[in-house]
């Protein structure tokens, strides 16, 4: 009981994930400004940006509208983060949990923050809110189907076993997927599912900053901003951390081995952020169809691909 | 100084309200954002909305239609929360000082925390502003 509560609170629960993603935030946020020749934020911006809205900024509530709903969607969306940050993390960090299953789990578990911005914007009683709303409840319907698809395929290559530890140890073991075709189809399609799931730029018209100024966050301020900066942050950390598990052979603890585990985190995050910078924001109904077709075709031909065993 | 103001200092969002203004005054805002002058590198960002902010940017003269709209942006953001008057118009009227429909500088409006004058001010200025405002803050 003691460790479940230390697994879920300091290591790999919330304090170390909410750490790690902070300094990815970071990251993500220098890449950026390098790209568009600026300089940047400096390395504990993330931290700042924490403490100022948790510590010293008020919190408004809405006049039309719910406010328990409100302020427990934040408090929901970080609890979701952290659960499944500690499902992703442990096997990552060579614990066996003894859990057969826990990838349709994690599954699940990635999908609370999403749910619980929609249900906190539509408490609010916001139009632009609302609008922002309805946008990620349509993102959600696209990209949900080929995510599953991803953990489908990622199943059938390691033979039908659902639990992320013996996925991480069956690549350990041999080769990383990512060495083989369907591999690299499957990490095309984990990529893309990753920016929606994060809502980064060519899929953030939940939280279109021009176009209807941060959509489902727009009501909120102070502590339960700060929550859902929070989530966000655990959330950059995890989502890569879970495609380095699932294709790229997870974390070694031995030696040189650390500085690879680290740098194919930041790699990814690297990945993500270049599509970031380079991409205009597309409309939902062309996020729809990229979703429902391309990217649905590109996982069914991996799926069709690892069944010949390539 | 304390480790929530440290933090307030270190971050502040800025939240831009444009009253009747000409544009030159938004135009060397938005200087200040892009690649020359980077104010993010201080943690300042500019956000689209008003629950978010740390400061409020006005510019451009307030009349009487700015006026209720002003007061009622002020009253919509989280406290604490600093107020700038950029520009001729928003420290002191400028040219429309003597317009009919001129109601009045901004701080006949709202308690202000900083004026950074010009027309329009240079970004260095605003730069400047910046600076003295967090010495305040």
């Amino acid at each position: 009981m003691a460790a479940d509560i230390f697994y879920f609170l300091v290591f790999p629960g919330l304090l170390f994930s909410a750490i790690a993603g902070g300094f990815l935030s970071w990251f993500d946020r220098k890449v950026t400004a390098r790209v568009q020749f600026r300089k940047g934020p400096p390395i504990f911006q993330p931290f700042y940006d924490f403490f100022k809205l948790l510590l010293v900024k008020e919190t408004i509530l809405p006049k039309h509208g719910s406010p328990l709903i409100f302020l427990l969607a934040p408090v929901f969306s970080v609890f979701g983060a952290t659960m499944a940050a500690v499902f992703i993390l442990l096997p990552l960090f060579n614990f066996t949990t003894g859990f057969k299953g826990d990838l349709l789990v994690i599954f699940y578990l990635l999908t609370i923050p999403s749910f619980s911005y929609i249900i906190g914007s539509l408490a609010s009683g916001n139009p632009l809110a609302a609008v922002g709303g309805s946008r990620e409840m349509k993102l959600i319907l696209s990209y949900e189907f080929t995510f599953l698809l991803f953990i489908a395929g990622i199943i059938m290559k390691c033979g039908q076993q659902f639990d992320l530890h013996s996925v991480i140890l069956t690549q350990q073991a041999s080769a990383p997927f990512i060495g083989s075709v369907s591999g690299v189809l499957l990490l095309i399609v984990g990529i893309f599912c990753v920016q929606a799931k994060l809502a980064l730029v060519p899929f953030d018209m939940p939280e279109a900053e021009a176009e209807i100024t941060e959509g489902i966050f727009i009501e909120y301020s102070g502590a339960p901003y700060a929550l859902i900066k929070l989530t966000k942050y655990i959330m950059l950390f995890i989502l890569p951390s879970l495609l380095v598990a699932l294709l790229m052979s997870g974390f070694r603890f031995d030696g040189i081995h650390i500085l690879w585990s680290i740098l194919k985190v930041l790699g990814i995050v690297l990945l993500l952020t270049l599509i970031r910078n380079t991409n205009p924001r597309i409309k939902i109904k062309q996020a729809v169809k990229f979703f429902l077709i391309w990217m649905n075709l590109i996982a069914f031909i991996a799926i069709v691909l690892i069944i010949f065993g390539y | 100084m304390g480790f929530k103001s440290y933090c307030f200092k270190k971050s502040l969002w800025v939240f831009h309200f444009g009253g009747a203004s000409c544009n030159n005054c938004d135009i060397e805002i938005l200087d200040c954002l892009t690649p020359r002058h980077d104010l993010e590198r201080f943690g300042i960002l500019l956000v689209g909305s008003i629950r978010h902010a740390d400061v409020l940017l006005v510019n451009g003269s307030i009349n009487h239609h700015d006026k209720e709209r002003l007061i009622e942006v002020y009253n919509q953001a989280p406290k604490p929360i600093l107020v700038v008057a950029i520009g001729a118009c928003g420290c002191t009227g400028g040219l429309f000082a003597e317009s009919i429909t001129f109601a009045g500088p901004v701080d006949k409006v709202i308690p202000v925390d900083a004026y950074i004058p010009g027309c329009p001010p240079k970004p260095e200025a605003i730069i400047a502003g910046i600076v003295k405002l967090v010495q305040k803050a």
